[in-house]
């Protein structure tokens, strides 16, 4: 069972090597980050001894609460858990210390002053008794284990003066009737669920929090959690191998108590909140209910990040985006959820989302390590995780159907409670978000970019790209300098007539393929001039230096040619507003305006010195060209 | 799969789980050759091994193991005719 909501990490084993031989603050920032890759069971004990191995010395390192005492008591093994508890109070940026009571004593443990539960004066008890102690036995009735419970929590709050919190009872037990299993009072099936049934209404008035071990096991599957054999071998009710999830949740209530849950969920809007790109769709064209699947899939996942903001979840929206374009999805699209009113802090803009991430923190005044970032780009989800490890950044799986899943078994918003506060929250950050407009910023990308290996992949137009290049020229609205529209009868003329320079370009970075990205058609006027008749570019690749690769890689063609100048235009639309200033950035000269807003821009071969980027640019092989991966 | 790829994959659990990279396994390896191999992580040997070769080792499998070699055996005839 994984935590498939945290990233994979190829290099885990010796990042581990590394983090092990650092000096403290790097060995902590380097197994926080361990901590929040997707680790089985093995990966946890190693991370758990690397901890114990720096000792005390990480504490002030991990410092975002001071360190909890959790006691634990049981009655069964629990040991093979605590590990995963402190990996998990690791992956938040805290530390536990863990006392473990001995399993069949939990009671004098909890009741003896003298025993080493007690001296150990732990903030925290966790109480996990398992079902066949709870359960199994026929003389015990539901009273009777339900009173042995509760006298558990008086001794731990009376006694130790510490938070209690409840493990449910695991359903273990084969039913006996079946379907209607609680016709039979003695079953030990139903007798879980009716002290799991009781435990919800009495922990809540007793003010104990629950390990709802049977809502994970309704979740993951009851044989991920519990495996007979194991039970019998080792009288371990939890397999070992589903520890770095128990640990987890343990983590996350502790969390919870300390005020360390997330408070704000930071959504994109293109493929996370509908399918398509609205820029480029328009507003008409985007996938968004309307009886589609994939429509109604973004609807669902709207639908719950409604529901965690009516109980006190900020709701934030950073996308690359016009902003007028992005908010009119909002104001008019009859289909959405999610309404202007319902988002507190609305950033749309062609920054990168570092900066952007950094700015809604500020507008809401919240900490940077209350965010959760939901976004469909891997790009983007792996630059917020390099730049802000403190942002909690979620995988979203391919599948929009499966967002709402992935988001809720994280438990980034884990909650003990609800107050009418929690409920009103919203209105008040977007009250305060609309006083304080977001400045503009800039990060530091030169980093991050070189770390990405880009390699921009260029051949001249063919027959293999051809339904793509099309396909491009057709739709692209927002980075398309001309937006002239093209047949494919057309396109497969020029690229076979020696007048046009095509291009088609293609960039693969560290993290994949990004299928086709820009295309651009040059025309070989008189006067040794080069006309850039389109320039176009997917927006998902903005802010990654293509445009100056690109620049280059047209310069080097021009002089190769023999041609002195390059004239670019830009012709305005209601869409390309973004590439306005496009040739102006790139050190061309203007040499005329139209009363339309056209311009004309020129370039001298001769005087242009490259310009400096991370990306590598060559020319495509035949496999090379083959667009697997269309862009979207 | 053959015996040798066997040892190769047990090794790098026991190396992961023991942190300890001079490990290496004979038939004839037992818990009393290694410090940490006690009953707890003797049941997290059994649960990573069928996590890595995907296979399911009997209550009664598990109690006649006594060395490496046994382990090796009984990996090697269920990955061999798996039936699931």
């Amino acid at each position: 069972m994984e935590l498939f909501w945290l990233p994979k990490s190829p290099a885990w084993s010796a990042a581990l090597a590394v983090a092990r031989q650092m000096p403290a603050p790097e060995a902590a920032r380097g197994l926080i980050s361990l901590a929040n890759s997707r680790i089985d069971f093995v990966q946890t004990i190693k991370l758990d001894r690397a901890l114990r191995q720096f000792g005390s010395q990480l504490e002030p390192y991990l410092n975002r609460t001071r360190p909890v005492r959790l006691g634990l008591v049981g009655s069964s093994t629990l040991s093979h858990l605590v590990p995963a508890i402190r990996v998990a109070a690791l992956r938040r940026g805290f530390s536990v210390e863990v006392c473990e009571g001995h399993f069949g004593t939990y009671h004098q443990d909890l009741a003896d002053a003298d025993s080493e539960l007690c001296r150990f004066k732990p903030d925290v008890v966790l109480i996990a008794l398992d079902a066949h102690h709870l359960a199994a036995g026929d003389s015990r009735s539901c009273d009777v284990s339900l009173s042995v419970i509760r006298s558990c929590w008086d001794l731990a709050r009376n006694h130790l003066g510490a938070t209690v919190i409840q493990q449910t009872v695991l359903p273990v037990f084969p039913h006996l009737l079946g379907n209607n299993e609680q016709e039979m009072s003695s079953s030990p099936a139903n007798m879980v669920r009716e002290i799991n049934q009781t435990l919800r209404v009495s922990a809540a008035e007793a003010g104990v929090h629950l390990l709802a071990v049977d809502d994970m096991a309704q979740q993951f599957g009851s044989r991920a959690l519990f495996d007979p054999a194991l039970w019998h071998r080792s009288k371990q009710e939890i397999h070992p191998a589903a520890a770095p999830l128990w640990g987890d949740h343990v983590g996350r209530i502790l969390a919870a108590l300390r005020g360390l849950s997330f408070k704000c969920l930071v959504l994109d809007l293109d493929n996370t909140l509908w399918g398509g790109v609205v820029g480029d769709d328009g507003i008409d064209g985007i996938l968004l209910g309307q009886g589609n699947a994939v429509g109604e899939a973004h609807i669902a996942f709207q639908r719950y990040a409604a529901q965690l903001a009516s109980r006190g979840i900020i709701l934030a929206v950073c996308s690359k985006n016009e902003d007028a374009t992005a908010r009119a999805v909002f104001e008019r699209h009859p289909e959405m959820v999610l309404r202007m009113k319902n988002i507190a802090c609305f950033v749309a803009n062609w920054q990168d989302k570092a900066e952007n991430l950094r700015q809604i923190a500020r507008t809401l005044n919240i900490g940077i390590d209350a965010l959760v970032f939901a976004d469909d780009s891997p790009f983007e989800r792996n630059l917020i995780r390099q730049e802000l490890p403190e942002v909690a950044v979620p995988e979203l799986p391919e599948d929009p159907a499966l967002f709402a899943n992935s988001l809720a078994a994280a438990g980034y918003f884990e909650g003990l409670a609800i107050t009418g506060e929690d409920q009103e929250r919203n209105r008040q950050y977007q009250a305060n978000a609309e006083r304080d407009r977001l400045r503009e910023g800039v990060a530091d990308m030169a980093a991050y970019l070189r770390s990405l290996e880009m390699q921009l992949i260029w051949t001249p137009f063919d027959s293999i790209g051809l339904s793509r290049i099309v396909q491009l020229i057709n739709k692209s609205n927002q980075f398309n300098l001309t937006t002239r529209r093209y047949s494919q009868e057309q396109v497969a003329a020029m690229k076979a007539d020696r007048q046009w320079v095509t291009f088609q370009l293609r960039l693969i970075d560290r993290f994949g393929d990004n299928g086709m990205i820009s295309v651009l058609i040059g025309r070989i006027a008189g006067d040794r001039t080069l006309e850039l008749d389109t320039w176009l570019m997917s927006c998902r690749v903005l802010g990654r230096q293509v445009e100056e690769a690109t620049l280059n890689l047209i310069v080097q063609h021009a002089a190769a040619g023999g041609l002195e100048r390059i004239v670019g235009f830009y012709v305005p639309t209601a869409k390309n507003g973004m590439v306005k200033e496009h040739f102006a950035r790139l050190g061309f000269a203007l040499t005329q305006t139209a009363e339309d807003g056209s311009t004309i821009w020129s370039l001298n071969v001769a005087s242009y010195e490259p310009k400096t980027t991370f990306i590598q640019t060559q020319k495509g092989t035949v496999d090379q060209r083959t667009d697997l991966h269309p862009a979207h | 799969m053959t015996s040798e790829q066997i040892y190769t994959q047990l090794t790098e659990i026991f190396r992961e789980l023991f942190d300890d990279e001079s490990i290496v396994l004979t038939p004839e390896t037992t818990a009393a050759d290694i410090a940490e191999w006690d009953s707890f992580n003797h049941i997290n040997l059994i649960v990573a091994s069928e996590a890595r070769f995907g296979v399911k080792f009997t209550t009664a499998e598990v109690e006649s193991m006594q060395n490496v070699g046994q382990f090796v055996d009984a990996i090697a005839a269920k990955s061999g005719n798996r039936s699931e």
